[in-house]
């Protein structure tokens, strides 16, 4: 008989999976492939079904419908114990009662494998932890159980490795850190991870492929750069870091570029990235991509006058500027200080410019603010 | 003056809880120092201090057949409910299933009668179907007062379990056997150890709702109640001290057992 | 792909099974109340209105509902007396059992776990025996007395024992650590830093106890009570060994007309009385309270 926990391998493919409970639907008839020895991030804010999902590939919630393959290894239905998959939990849920290397070896000793000593003094060493063998989880720190809880899922050498907000309990510089080792880990060993956040920063830093998750489905999937540069929906555009959303309409459909009139002044969006549907666009641009410069000076690119300065924080490295433009609209502008304390003040009058090739285009009928107030630092 | 009105306001929930000991232990240490009384009969008068009623604790005519089957029942009693209690525990603490409330209710009304109604409607049914009280009945009923009380305590443990524990277990290829064996089960040993040691005591001690179902069957309260009348001999001072003491280094070596085993 | 399969459906049908397991989990226990708490309250009832037959011990059943009106009329003194002596035992045990909880919950540091087993383990000197010796530590020879009359707070002619007093005061004594531990568990739940951000907010000492405190620990109080009240009402032993003739409770009468007088329905109907009235109390007071976490 072989058992499927060890034969089966391959890409991960979730087909029109759903999860609906009593009163509202979770997972929203999910489809994705996670290559085969990826990072790959699922990112949104709580309650997004980012977990729900997680747990279906882990076997801990059965699917309304749908079906998970590994490879060609329909998994849909096993029982989490039958399934090549291991999961490194919130708040790690290491054992308190085992020591550290029962911990470890638990997974081992209940497939029956011979050498455990050996695999888990090797992981151990992986995880940089040998001399800590024989302790019980409680005298370990936050970064030492987060450890172990990786060493105890990847000793199994899974076909999948599940990690469920991993970092949240850790502190800031910790969770720094920890990012890094995990992207070594995984390069290391070649399992495919999926994991799951709602931090931006540490999806972006660690994974190959991000998926951004909202209300049960995917906006968008594509490397960190893809996404943040060329977001398609404005909640991407928003939970990624910040982008200015202004409403235009598309004048003239260029082959190249399309010309926008925003509240009476034209801007070029290049062709290719904008996914407005009809005439009516939200034209994005990042808070760093803009310049800023007194009224009276030239400015190429594309161009918007009639900025006020409404509001002026220095942050050390950068200078962060709040600008009311003539439409009563408030952008972000974030200006390096490689020149030292730039010469504008609040009140001041100003013009904002930028590439024209940092432009990107939402389709217009959707909400400019959705996303944004999710922002970051929420906790599960 | 200023300085020992401050010290006593800071410190007056402290001398509080010193007094309220006092207070809970004060029968207790007056058992104890009368247990070396020696006493003949009645042991109401100090007559100077011996070893010999702990020399000879089972000295006295029935003492020590009383105690025993005060141990003896005890052990039935807590063995049965523990693990009947458990069961229970298990299905309301992890289980989903019709009927739920109502059982929640039967086990709840037996806390909520006074042990005298206990033991006079069981003695009452025992007479009807023309069954002698004896050592099975007192067992019968400790049990029944038992179990409500081992499943509260069992179900509180539970319900304090993190699921995510026995989910990590299944996710490491623990089937459901395997995960209650080797996690869920040594999880809650210790709140269900403290369950029994709940009901051992509540059947060591329990006096009225065994009074009426014993027949001529001696318990240690029920010796201690009846003697008192003609005077209780100092062999009863001293086994409930020793127990007292021996109740206090098993709940104290558990305690230690237990930090044990969360540190190191 | 074939051994695929046979998993998914031997997975379905122990799914199946487990749907039957919490049943059985309860059966043995729920069996054994059944027998021996549903079956004899209910024999009680059938037995509360029975009237004596021929032989001693012997009883026919007539329905005869009027036992319950005699039992009661006859015992309403006894009935008042328990209720009123049980309340006041209540009321002393929460006064002083709540300090003892506070103080092992906030101020007890590396104690806690000691001090708590020591607020059990008088249980283990059999509570008929500690009851004695307070007979004895405040009857007439005793040195807690003689403690007293030397200090001239009593006078050597007063007696402490056999008398209400005596009872109120054993059965606050013997339900003690049933106020005490329910008291702690809630108490320990609270997190300190909410009495600190209520000092912050410009409450003093009591207004924080009162405000904040004593609400949160509202279903410690409401199982204290109940613990302490349940056994306190059904109790004779205290009254038996403490007090006299005019202190009997309705337990004693009981117990009397059960074990001496062998007037079975008499005692069946009271107790029966007993427990319904108990239990009314019970549910009024629970709801009023609002919390269900009892159960």
């Amino acid at each position: 008989m072989v058992d499927a926990s060890t034969s089966a391998h391959g890409d991960i493919k979730l087909s029109n999976l759903t999860k609906s409970f009593a009163d509202f639907t979770a997972v929203d008839d999910l489809t994705l492939t996670i290559p085969e020895g990826s990072f790959f991030a699922l990112l949104g804010p709580s309650g997004c079904g980012k977990t729900t999902t997680l747990r279906m590939i882990a076997g801990l919630e059965e699917p309304t419908a749908g079906s998970i393959f590994i490879g060609n290894t329909d998994i849909t239905h096993m029982r989490p114990y039958k399934r090549p998959v291991n999961t490194v939990f919130q708040n790690y849920a290491l054992f308190p009662h085992l020591s550290i290397f029962e911990n470890v070896a638990f997974g081992l000793r209940r497939r029956g494998i011979k050498d455990v000593k050996e695999q888990v003094d090797k992981v151990l060493d992986l995880v940089e932890l040998p001399h800590l063998a024989q302790r019980k989880p409680l005298q370990l720190s936050g970064g030492q159980q987060q450890r172990i809880a990786v060493a105890r899922a990847i000793v199994n050498r899974p076909a999948l490795l599940l990690l469920d907000e991993p970092l949240g309990a850790l502190d800031l510089k910790l969770r720094r850190q920890m990012q890094i080792e995990l992207k070594w880990i995984q390069t290391e060993i070649g399992l495919t991870f999926v994991h799951v956040t709602h931090d931006q920063e540490e999806a972006m830093t660690m994974a190959d492929t991000i998926a951004v998750m909202n209300e049960g489905r995917i906006e968008q999937m594509g490397s960190p750069a893809d996404l943040y540069d060329n977001p398609k929906t404005a909640f991407v555009a928003n939970f990624l870091g910040q982008s200015n959303l202004i409403k235009g309409s598309i004048e003239s459909n260029g082959s190249e570029s399309l010309v926008v009139n925003l509240f009476g002044q034209k801007v070029a969006v290049p062709r290719a990235r904008s996914s407005a549907r009809d005439s009516s666009i939200l034209v994005g641009i990042r808070p760093e991509k803009l310049r800023i410069s007194p009224e009276t000076s030239s400015a190429s690119g594309n161009v918007l006058t009639g900025g006020i300065i409404e509001d002026v924080s220095y942050i050390g490295v950068s200078t962060q500027y709040q600008v009311l433009m003539p439409w009563g609209q408030e952008l972000m502008v974030f200006e390096q200080n490689d020149d030292g304390v730039p010469p504008l003040d609040k009140g001041d009058r100003i013009t904002l410019s930028w590439e024209p090739i940092f432009t990107f285009g939402l389709d217009g009928s959707e909400d400019a603010n959705a996303g944004s107030e999710l922002h970051n630092d929420e906790e599960e | 003056m200023r300085k020992a009105r401050r010290w006593f306001s800071r410190n007056l929930i402290r001398i509080y809880a010193v007094m309220g000991f006092t207070y809970l232990f004060i029968p207790v240490l007056y058992t104890f120092a009368f247990s070396f009384n020696n006493s003949s009969k009645s042991n109401l008068v100090w007559r100077g201090f011996t070893f010999n009623n702990w020399k000879n604790p089972c000295g006295a005519p029935d003492v020590c057949n009383a105690l025993g089957n005060s141990i003896k029942i005890g052990l039935i009693a807590t063995a049965i409910a523990t693990v009947l209690g458990t069961m229970i525990a298990f299905a309301l603490g992890r289980y989903a299933f019709k009927g739920r409330s109502l059982v929640n209710l039967l086990i709840f009304l037996p806390m909520a009668t006074p042990e005298l109604v206990l033991g006079a409607s069981l003695l009452t049914m025992f007479l009807n179907f023309g069954f002698n009280p004896g050592f099975v009945t007192i067992v019968i009923a400790h049990v029944m007062f038992c179990i409500s009380f081992v499943v509260v305590t069992v179900k509180a443990r539970i319900a304090s379990l993190d699921p995510r524990l026995e989910q990590a277990a299944m996710d490491l290829y623990a089937d459901e056997r395997e995960t209650f064996r080797r996690i869920t089960f040594p999880l809650l040993a210790p709140g269900i150890a403290g369950a029994a040691l709940l009901a051992f005591s509540l059947s060591f001690d329990d006096f009225i709702i065994t009074n009426f179902n014993s027949g001529n069957v001696n318990t240690f309260p029920k010796f201690v109640y009846i003697s008192a009348e003609r005077g209780l001999p100092a062999q009863a001072n001293v086994i409930g001290s020793a127990m007292f003491f021996i109740a206090l280094i098993v709940v104290l070596l558990g305690q230690v057992v237990q930090r044990r085993r969360k540190v190191s | 792909m074939a051994f695929l399969s046979a998993v998914s459906h031997k997975s379905d049908e122990s799914e199946k099974k487990r749907s039957f397991l919490p049943y059985l989990l309860l059966l043995p226990g729920l069996v054994w109340l059944f027998f021996f708490f549903l079956m004899p309250i209910l024999t009680l009832v059938s037995t509360s209105t029975k009237t004596p037959g021929l032989g001693i011990g012997e009883f026919d059943q007539t329905y005869r509902f009027a036992n319950y009106w005699d039992a009661i009329v006859n015992s309403r003194g006894q009935f008042f007396r328990s209720f009123e002596y049980a309340s006041i035992a209540t009321i002393m045990a929460l006064i002083i059992a709540y300090p003892l909880a506070y103080a092992i919950a906030f101020r007890s540091g590396r104690w806690k776990n000691v001090l708590l087993v020591l607020v059990v383990a008088p249980f283990f000197t059999s509570f008929i025996l500690r009851t004695i010796a307070w007979k004895q530590i405040l009857g007439g020879q005793g040195i807690g007395f003689k403690f007293l009359t030397w200090l001239h707070i009593i006078s050597p002619q007063s007696h402490l024992t056999a008398s209400a007093f005596a009872v109120v005061a054993g059965l606050t004594y013997n339900f003690l650590p049933f106020m005490t531990l329910p008291l702690y568990s809630s108490l320990e739940r609270i997190d300190p830093r909410t009495m600190e951000a209520s000092g912050d907010l410009y409450a003093n000492a009591f207004t924080t106890f009162r405000k904040v405190t004593l609400p949160l620990s509202m279903p410690g109080v409401v199982a204290g009570t109940l613990l302490t009240f349940i056994p306190a009402a059904g109790d004779y032993v205290n009254a038996e060994i403490l007090g006299n003739p005019q202190t009997k409770m309705i337990g004693n009468v009981i117990n009397a007309r059960y074990l001496q007088i062998v007037d079975y329905p008499t005692a069946a109907a009271l107790s029966f009385t007993l427990m319904v009235a108990i239990l009314i109390m019970v549910t009024l007071y629970i709801r009023k309270s609002g919390t269900e976490e009892l159960v």
